[in-house]
């Protein structure tokens, strides 16, 4: 019974996780119509920022934290104005453009980071629930977890920065029509996915380590160690992606 | 007010505008005629900004609106959340403003726009664009896709919008006779350029514009059998 506690309890936190990771990959799909290759490498940029700030630097490890998820956010938005800067690329274009970053970014990690897998020390102490003995970092990410995605709700339902955004992605012809600018709130959602991806970076960190190449990984949900069966599959949802890809741009 | 002068655009070899000239006074309603493909969308687009011309100027005093073809509406949003989006580049997004001149739009408040009919439709994208507070309204293809009686209940509420509003009105039609029945004058575009144009009357006169566009017979005869778009 609390074998089967613990891997729910580590299942669900890993699983929320990768929901916030995946909300940002939506919020630019949804804006900007591009499939965002560097969705996972925005969790990892996170994650080593806020593991040199805590250990290199000395920061407090909250506000280490912080800065990890405003520099995926950077990063979001670097990648997004080489993505979509240019007036007038098409998502295809500019999905292939994120997925050449995702790759460069490994150089730039290894460069900087080195290429074994990276952790810091998670939320101190442990809970007990029926018998099992969980750490308090699960509960960590599953409530901000919760708290981001509501936060992201209600954004885009209530605010009218949300709205818009909402309205590049329901029709971007109309949205140009009443003055809306496209192009900055794609840069936008590029931004704020950066965030959430940083964010789920510096969650999942401690719980699970991350190296340069751990976001091809995470774009296929939950395989931290490379194996054939996460390439044959990264495979299969590349070409899959791509041929989406096309046919939106034969549509528009 | 509005002023287009000698504007080329071209999509890549192909030239949509060549060398069209128009102009639009404060508060009148002109109608820009043409069939299918003679650049009357593309003269939109570059109006707002999405194109940009080879060469010539447009001048415009005062805010535009765009009724866009097709109505373009946000249709997964509120009818509500639609209008107040209409007001992005301006203050006041309360659509109360937009339900006092359109009543018919209050009770449809928070339906969704793409489960409207094509007449309230239509009705969502003229109060969207009004959010804006414009002082030009550039309406294309208000008739396309919408039953006769629709048409004409649309025509007279932005009939009575520029009269009481004093706002000018560019309305661009297929339907030639509708256009020139509500405006009072109008240019005729054709592969491009302006092949003629002048007051409604002598538009309507003109054999070249009868025989081209308007046929004979019923007044809305152009659109007649064309089902109206969206469920009733």
């Amino acid at each position: 019974m609390s074998a089967l506690v613990e891997y729910l309890i580590s299942g669900i936190a890993l699983g929320c996780g990768f929901a916030l990771l995946a909300s940002g990959f939506v919020v630019i799909f949804r804006v900007t119509e591009v499939i965002n290759f560097t969705q996972g490498t925005l969790a990892v940029i996170g994650g080593f920022v806020a593991y040199s700030a805590l250990t290199s630097a000395g920061i407090p490890q909250g506000l280490a934290e912080a800065l990890g998820v405003l520099a995926a956010g950077g990063a979001g938005l670097t990648f997004g104005a080489v993505a979509i800067g240019k007036r007038g690329t098409p998502p295809l274009a500019s999905l292939v453009i994120t997925l050449g970053l995702s790759v460069a970014a490994y150089a730039a990690e290894i460069a900087i980071w080195g290429d074994q897998p990276i952790s810091f020390s998670a939320l101190p102490g442990d809970f007990v629930l029926a018998g099992a003995h969980l750490l308090r970092q699960y509960l960590l990410v599953i409530g901000v977890a919760i708290l981001a995605l509501a936060a992201l709700g209600i954004f885009f339902a209530h605010t009218y920065a949300g709205k818009g955004m909402t309205a590049c992605a329901d029709n971007r012809f109309a949205a140009q029509m009443v003055g809306i600018n496209v192009r900055r709130m794609g840069l936008f959602a590029f931004a704020l996915g950066g965030l959430l991806g940083g964010l789920a970076g510096v969650l999942l960190i401690p719980i699970q380590p991350l190296s340069f190449n751990s976001d091809a990984e995470s774009l296929i949900a939950g395989y931290w160690q490379a194996s054939y069966q996460t390439v044959v599959a990264l495979g299969l949802m590349l070409l899959l992606m791509v041929w989406q890809a096309r046919r939106r741009a034969e549509l528009a | 007010m509005l002023r287009i002068a000698d504007l080329v655009v071209r999509w890549g070899v192909a030239t949509a505008l060549d060398g069209v000239s128009l102009t639009i006074g404060d508060g009148e309603m002109v109608a820009l005629v043409g069939p299918n493909g003679a650049g009357k969308s593309t003269l939109v687009k570059a109006l707002a900004g999405l194109v940009r011309p080879v060469s010539g100027t447009i001048a415009v005093e005062g805010r535009i609106a765009y009724v866009p073809e097709g109505r373009q509406l946000f249709s997964g949003m509120s009818v509500e959340d639609n209008l107040s989006l209409g007001a992005w580049r301006g203050r006041d997004r309360d659509p109360g403003r937009v339900y006092q001149v359109l009543p018919a739009l209050a009770p449809l408040a928070r339906r969704r726009a793409g489960t409207l009919s094509g007449g309230q439709q239509q009705m969502v994208a003229v109060g969207r664009a009004l959010m804006a507070d414009p002082e030009i309204l550039l309406v294309d293809e208000l008739s396309l896709g919408l039953a006769p009686i629709v048409v004409s209940e649309l025509a007279d509420q932005l009939r009575l919008l520029h009269e009481t509003r004093d706002l000018a009105v560019l309305l661009i039609e297929q339907n030639a006779q509708l256009a020139l029945d509500l405006c009072s004058r109008g240019y005729v575009l054709e592969n491009g350029r302006i092949v003629t144009s002048g007051s409604s009357a002598e538009l309507q006169r003109s054999e070249a514009v009868r025989r081209a566009y308007l046929g004979g017979g019923d007044k809305y005869e152009n659109h007649a059998d064309r089902p109206e778009q969206g469920p009733p």
